[in-house]
């Protein structure tokens, strides 16, 4: 069983901008592990000489043609938008 | 003489690495149809796989990939004909999908090498390690708002090529000279414009120091630095302070900083302890990028001649001296022009005359090759001018900088300001007898021995002549008449 210690999940649910209550992390944890460990099966295969493979179907990228066919919707894209001031997203300030 | 900072404890080595985020030159973005062009109104080139709404899928766009392919081509560095794209992770608000498409472990191009020029005709090859493709993100303005940050998506989702060089630049100047000549190179080949001042073009510089034969030391990133000269600026400024710091007592910590061109110094980022965390792994969205040896064969026949061969054959079949040749083929478009003027005519004089006059006159009205007010073929007319004796060269400056005023032909200028040179011989030998006769004193000085006023006779002459005679001819019955 993979191990996993509170201080790691929490810093996966900081990366991924999630909440998380103390009093939630114990079954996380124990969720996290328990989907780690069994994704680890699969280091029990010999590999050894295969080529990695990063999709499913032993395809190559499609490619289209350099032409604009897509935005001039500002409507439609910021309708969603949570802050909008004129035509521009606004999000609380970013301070760097 | 390699470059050294001195420290309190003796000289201090520099070592360089940059990455260059330069933007692929192409209508549409790298994974959506929305155009690219710089200055839309915001928001208005924006598709909803940009903006990262739910359940739209990129769909990879064949000229950004010919544009890296020629990119890699042009800096003689191997093409990888499988390479992959993988998600970079980060959360900032200027990032809809919460992940940018980059090529971490696979890059569409590997190991090449640029040349470059520095002072007294010496070169250097710089090692690039590889170049990969990715997307841009969206742009954030601070400034709008006291207590909100706008953020435009026009520019999410351009294509970049991200070049990476090996840590082999060793001086600001090494730092300059690489990226004007990659930016040259880039320009040449169309892929990218090469404009800092719109952001086409920017610098990641990581720098280091250490003591002559020592191992590298922590390096130190210095983010998007947007023009050469603050490049080669963040460079120094960075060294000095990683050596003060050293030299203190202290040691450099891996960081990403910040340049101030208005302080002349570089200054921590507060990121977030886990801001570098970026969990890569493949794009389950994006298959192998799988390209056709042909296809790629068909791309390189189509190259044009670069910098290094444009300047290879400058100096071999116009004999015009190395330095000469560099500086007129950094641009393509002043090399075409230098190739017009020169066409038949005298090489050299034409790239003194493209060099000197025409670029001072550039720089003096604000212009470039493109928009010059004197064309190639008005340029020529007037060396034309100058090699058939209509004019000599003192005058050809005043007629080039009326044509540069006017607009007008130098054969025009010379006509309306009656400045056709003289080479009538009984007028020039009249107007030495004048000068002759109303410097008694200098010619017996001369006759004595002081050889040295043969000068101020010449000079006198032409200014009676009002800088119209020939030079030659002046020259000659002089030596005649004071024998």
């Amino acid at each position: 069983m993979m191990s996993l210690d509170p201080a790691t999940v929490r810093r996966i649910a900081k990366l991924a901008r999630i909440r998380v209550e103390d009093a939630e992390l114990p079954k996380l944890q124990a969720d996290l592990a328990a989907i780690l460990g069994y994704v680890e099966q699969l280091g029990e295969i010999d590999v050894t000489g295969i080529e990695p493979l990063s999709g499913a179907a032993q395809m190559a990228l499609r490619m289209r043609a350099d032409i604009v066919t897509d935005g001039g919707q500002t409507e439609a894209i910021l309708a969603n938008a949570p802050g909008r001031e004129g035509d521009f997203f606004t999000v609380p300030k970013v301070v760097e | 003489m390699s470059y050294m900072i001195e420290g309190k404890t003796g000289p201090w080595e520099i070592v360089v690495g940059l990455e260059v985020h330069a933007q692929v030159t192409s209508h549409s973005k790298l994974f959506s149809g929305a155009a690219t062009d710089f200055g839309a109104g915001p928001n208005s080139q924006v598709s909803f796989i940009d903006a990262g709404f739910p359940g739209m899928l990129p769909v990879i766009n064949e000229e950004c990939v010919a544009q890296a392919v020629r990119t890699g081509l042009g800096l003689n560095a191997q093409i990888n004909l499988v390479s992959r794209f993988d998600r970079k992770n980060y959360f900032y608000a200027d990032l809809p999908t919460g992940y940018q498409i980059s090529q971490y472990l696979h890059p569409i191009v590997g190991k090449g090498v640029i040349e470059v020029e520095l002072e007294g005709g010496i070169t250097k090859n710089i090692g690039v390690t590889r170049l990969h493709l990715e997307q841009d993100a969206g742009k954030s303005l601070h400034d709008q708002s006291p207590s909100k940050s706008f953020i435009d998506l026009n520019r999410a989702g351009v294509a970049l090529m991200e070049i990476v060089s090996e840590p082999d630049i060793r001086s600001p100047e090494e730092a300059g000279a690489y990226l004007r000549k990659l930016r040259s190179i880039l320009r040449y080949l169309g892929t990218c414009d090469g404009n800092m001042d719109e952001g086409s073009m920017r610098a990641d510089v990581n720098v280091s120091v250490r003591k002559q034969g020592e191992e590298f030391r922590t390096r130190c990133e210095v983010k998007n630095v947007n023009s050469i000269r603050f490049v080669m600026h963040a460079v120094e400024a960075e060294a000095k302070r990683q050596i003060e710091l050293y030299e203190s007592g202290g040691t450099v910590q891996q960081e990403t900083r910040l340049y101030d061109p208005a302080r002349g110094e570089t200054r921590s980022m507060r990121s977030k302890e886990d801001a570098h965390d970026y969990r890569y792994f493949p794009d389950p969205d994006l298959l192998p990028l799988v390209l056709d040896e042909a296809w790629v064969a068909g791309l390189k026949a189509k190259l044009p001649e670069l910098p290094d061969d444009k300047c290879t054959r400058f100096v071999r079949d116009y004999k015009l001296p190395p330095y000469d040749a560099a500086v007129l083929v950094m641009e393509q478009a002043t090399a075409a022009f230098y190739e017009q003027v020169a066409s038949g005519r005298d090489a050299k004089l034409a790239a003194n005359w493209v060099i000197g006059e025409l670029f001072a006159a550039l720089n003096r009205t604000g212009t470039n090759i493109e928009t010059s007010p004197v064309s190639a073929a008005a340029l020529g007319e007037l060396l034309d001018l100058m090699a058939d004796a209509t004019i000599n060269g003192k005058i050809a400056k005043e007629v080039f900088e009326a044509m540069v005023e006017t607009g007008q032909s130098a054969a025009a200028i010379v006509e309306s300001k009656g400045l056709r040179q003289v080479t009538d011989t009984g007028a020039i030998a009249a107007a030495i007898d004048q000068i002759l006769a109303a410097n008694q004193d200098k010619l017996a000085e001369y006759k004595s021995g002081k050889e040295k006023l043969f000068g101020f006779f010449v000079g006198q002459t032409m200014k009676a002549m009002a800088g119209k005679g020939n030079p030659a001819l002046i020259n000659k019955i002089l030596i005649e008449k004071l024998a």
